[in-house]
């Protein structure tokens, strides 16, 4: 490795822009003749529109146009689609009642966009959206999957009977019945996984700009993947044909997700350009963003676990019911099913398992992928029921999860996923060995002088990354293959740009992408640019989600830097006039291997582009694409385990300790894969202990739709944590990546609350672990 | 509309705004000065901190109108002779930013904290101190070690100024 290669903590390219203020985000474009939308939301639940009167609106100062969802339907724009079709248990395809980018006749959701303002300046408009009269018949209102199911619920899309939108299976229901029919022990446990805003820094922008001459839209974005964003806008909304529409995603200020999924407003800012003849911006605010973010998680489980005399795992049912809310995000069907209820298997060996997941409406914002989408609710599920087992068994944490460890690989799970490698009790040990677990005991006893309660908590968790094969996704319901493109540009100079379907927004790929090209050639990575975000630019690509960047996004890069190698050698060798085998790569020059004869990168770069001495038949110039489609899934797993104090007088926790071994197999810059673990674990402490999102059960309204009511993480409510690897290569592609990016957030909510529940003596406890909570768990125990 | 003149980056400006105009917006959309951020609506991110006359203030929260007079600096204005002011290289350095969104007002809200602390800043009191700014991406492990690292740095630079 050099200074700058693979596996060197470089520092990164990108942050000179961000720390001097010059960090360019969707909300800092400005396009000359640009004006400002808002929009005008429903503040009911769930109700009729009956009548939408804009004239006192009109003739406010600065209005330029309010249009609504009657207009769009003229203009023929389509309803927003969940892109993952999945099938009941019956076989029938899944219910998806329309979602219209502005509401027409029925409003689902307090938040559901409902007409557009377009004034001179954003307090304009927001003045105008106030006078838009909107007449609404309100209709029952129902939040929770139990009642939504309930007979007699308020029905939200005439599709979905009750409410329900499938009724999914997955695993062998016979083979675990019997494995139950002979168990010793059997655990059963009523887990809720608390539902989270992302709430990324940077609220959604769009910026949408209709060129009348040349019948061309181009539309700035909060957007992970600005490449699906024009598929889709392109492909089902009828925004325009793909070569009118140019997305680009400037610097996006964190997604986790929910900037993904293709929304209303980027869609109707666009429309609206071309109806009202200016360029038209709209940005969210934070309250707005509550209420339209894509929610995460909110599953209601229940979950069996069957184990022999021995404490080996027979069998495992699990049941859930997945809150969508009102209307079925982008990869909505998919996140409570496909990327939860195969990971079920979770680091252990269990013969048999049946999941069962009914997906739901409700009258809440949409729900779908947050950080660890489906993973972290499955790891919740598996590692509460672990511990508990554990607890009722008799046995150590660490020795029931010994016993169980999947230890040869391949291993094939019994629900879908095949682990290609892996190594679970290394990390066990690594973590066990920096909380000091076996001095714990002293410490309790050390704590309980104080009159405190203290207790220690683990997770072994297992997820699967590298998103994904696309063969095998379309098999499952995928709309779309996960695979990733990348080019390679040489530049006369012999500079390089490196043009990649990923978006960094937040994860450093100018860096690690740029360490790449300095590994493979010995240039510097300051000579290296990485190109993202723009669909102008970059032919195609999937986007970054599901921590693909690494495993898939850069294995595309190293296969279009195989071919530029393999052109630049042949250039290199006709120059030389040595063999194609004996030329070598180092440190910025091209070498006849055991001879001194070298040729500087830069010059036979030129020679590439002047043309005048390439070996006969070879096209000029030096430029390589590459598509690069997975071969299975990435499965980074790890231990984390959480050391808490109980104040038994208030139920406030304090965490004295949290370390994380991870094991993400081959590590690019271990300072940012460390960076991602920490924001990862603050996300999974803030869900355990800080953040849940409440709407009131009668009239919908969410309760918690500001950083006054909705407890976000800060400096002082975390710990510094220690973390470690252990690496065992991934097979699966050429650089050995597993991924990082989720699995801070996957791991650390099951440890943290295992942490609680052994201090306080009681495993009723559900996230977040208010205080309040705590308190009377720990009283009524 | 009324006019307000000012002094920032060292730099008098001035210009027209409605009453109501936050100090941000008129940062941002009347200076051009988009290294000021908005994540919120009601006082508790950080992302627009700015320093008014010496002190960290959230610019979000202050009129337009109510900063006539006084010496703003924002983060396009701490960086001096094209050097990196020591907490600006000290994010970079420690890795204290991600997505880069809440670095303008964590730097800001960060100087201000040495300002009135001086070195001899521990853990707990970085991290309780940066409760008014809010991170998604870093877990704020890495912003506290640069504020940290950065404190001693800054005081030398001023007492070398
Ligand atoms: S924008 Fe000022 S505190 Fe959030
Ligand atoms: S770096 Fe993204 S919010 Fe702090």
């Amino acid at each position: 490795m050099g200074i700058e290669g693979i596996g060197a903590s470089v520092l990164r390219k990108e942050d000179k822009r961000f720390i001097t203020g010059k960090g360019r985000y969707t909300d800092d474009m400005v396009v000359p003749g640009m004006k400002h939308a808002v929009f005008v939301r429903s503040p009911y639940a769930h109700a009729k529109i009956v009548n939408i009167d804009t004239s006192e609106a009109e003739a406010m100062p600065g209005v330029i146009g309010i249009l609504n969802g009657k207009q769009l339907t003229e203009d023929g724009i389509g309803n927003l689609i969940c892109g993952w079709m999945v099938h009941s248990k019956d076989g029938s395809p899944m219910n998806m009642g329309a979602w219209r980018p502005l509401a027409q006749d029925t409003v689902r959701y307090v938040g559901d966009a409902v007409a557009i303002v377009v004034a001179d300046t954003r307090a304009q408009a927001r003045d105008a959206a106030d006078l838009v009269n909107v007449e609404y018949e309100e209709l029952p209102v129902v939040t929770g999957v139990e009642d939504a199911l309930a007979e007699g619920a308020p029905q939200i899309h005439p599709e979905a009977k009750n409410n329900l939108i499938f009724d999914w299976v997955l695993g062998d229901e016979q083979a675990t019945a019997d494995a139950f029919s002979k168990a010793a022990h059997v655990v059963k446990m009523d887990i809720v996984n608390n539902r989270l805003v992302p709430n990324a820094m940077e609220p959604r922008a769009a910026l949408g700009v209709y060129d009348a001459a040349e019948d061309h839209y181009t539309c700035w974005t909060t957007s992970q993947n600005p490449h699906v964003a024009r598929l889709v806008m392109s492909a089902f909304y009828n925004v325009a044909p793909e070569n009118k529409l140019r997305v680009i995603a400037p610097d996006v200020g964190g997604g986790f997700g929910s900037k993904i999924y293709i929304y209303p407003e980027e869609i109707v800012c666009l429309w609206a350009s071309k109806r009202t003849g200016v360029p038209v911006k709209w940005n969210c605010d934070r309250t707005e963003a509550f209420l339209t973010d894509a929610h995460g998680r909110d599953h209601v489980t229940h979950a069996e676990m069957a184990f022999d005399a021995d404490h080996h795992i027979l069998g495992l049912k699990v049941e859930t019911k997945a809150n969508l809310g009102a209307y079925m995000s982008l990869f909505s069907s998919a996140t409570p099913t496909y990327l939860y209820a195969t990971l079920l298997s979770g680091q252990y060996n269990i013969p048999a398992i049946h999941a069962n997941v009914k997906a739901i409406y409700t009258n809440t914002t949409p729900v779908d992928a947050y950080r660890g989408a489906g993973r972290p609710e499955a790891t919740y599920v598996m590692e509460r029921m672990m511990e508990t087992a554990a607890r009722q068994l008799g046995v150590s944490p660490p020795e029931l999860r010994r016993k169980n460890f999947i230890r040869s690989f391949p291993h094939q799970t019994p629900v879908i996923m095949t682990y290609d490698t892996g190594d679970f009790e290394a990390s066990l040990n690594a973590a066990m060995q920096a909380i000091d677990y076996a001095g714990f005991a002293s410490r309790r006893a050390e704590s309980e002088s104080r009159g405190k309660k203290r207790g220690i908590g683990m997770s072994c968790y297992i997820e699967a990354c590298g998103i994904a094969p696309s063969a095998a996704v379309g098999s499952l319901g995928a709309g779309v293959g996960l695979w990733e493109s990348a080019e390679v540009r040489v530049n006369a100079v012999g500079t390089i740009e490196i043009l990649t379907g990923s978006h960094s927004h937040g994860q450093g790929h100018e860096t690690t992408f740029a360490q790449l090209v300095a590994e493979r050639f010995g240039v510097g990575i300051d000579s290296v640019n990485i190109v993202h975000g723009d669909t102008d630019k970059v032919q195609m690509g999937m986007g970054t989600y599901g921590s693909r960047s690494g495993a898939v996004g850069m294995s595309a890069i190293v296969k279009a830097l195989d071919k530029v190698e393999a052109k630049a050698k042949k250039i290199a060798a006709h120059l030389m006039e040595a063999d194609e085998g004996d030329i070598v790569i180092e440190n910025g020059e091209l070498k006849v291997a055991g001879t001194d004869k070298t040729l500087p990168w830069f010059q036979m770069a030129l020679a590439a582009y002047t043309a005048h001495n390439l070996p006969s038949g070879m096209e000029p110039g030096l430029k390589e694409g590459a598509f690069y489609d997975p071969s299975n899934f990435t499965f980074p797993a790890g231990c984390y385990i959480c050391e808490v104090e109980v104040d038994p007088d208030t139920g406030k926790t304090e965490i004295l300790n949290f370390v994380a071994a991870d094991d993400f197999g081959n590590i690019i810059n271990p300072m940012i894969v460390e960076g991602q673990v920490h924001g990862g674990l603050a996300q999974g402490i803030g869900q355990a202990l800080l953040e849940g999102c409440h709407y009131d059960p009668q009239t919908g309204q969410l309760i918690t739709a500001s950083y006054m009511d909705y407890t976000m993480p800060r400096a002082d409510d975390l710990p510094s944590f220690q973390i470690s690897h252990q690496t065992t290569p991934c097979p699966g592609n050429p650089l050995g990546i597993k991924g990082c990016g989720e699995a801070g957030a996957i791991g650390s909510p099951p440890a943290v609350i295992n942490a609680i529940t052994d201090a306080i003596g009681t495993n009723g406890l559900s996230m977040p672990a208010s205080p309040q909570k705590v308190w009377a768990a720990l009283h009524n125990a | 509309m009324t006019k307000v003149a000012m002094k920032v980056n060292g730099r008098q400006v001035s210009g027209e705004v409605e009453g109501r105009t936050l100090l941000v917006h008129f940062l941002r959309e009347n200076l051009g000065l988009t290294g000021t951020h908005v994540g919120c609506d009601t006082t508790q991110c950080g992302a627009c901190t700015i320093h008014m006359n010496g002190q960290a203030v959230k610019a979000c929260t202050i009129l337009a109108a109510q900063a006539e007079g006084t010496d703003i600096v924002t983060i396009e204005g701490i960086a001096t002779g094209g050097e990196l002011h020591p907490m600006q290289a000290a994010f970079k350095q420690h890795h204290g930013l991600q997505c880069g969104f809440c670095t303008p007002g964590m730097i800001m809200a960060s100087i201000d904290i040495v300002n009135r602390h001086g070195s001899d800043l521990d853990e707990q009191t970085v991290r309780h101190e940066l409760e008014g700014n809010i991170c998604r991406c870093t877990g704020y492990h890495n912003i506290v070690k640069a504020v940290l690292a950065a404190a001693g740095a800054q005081e030398q630079r001023q007492a070398a100024e």
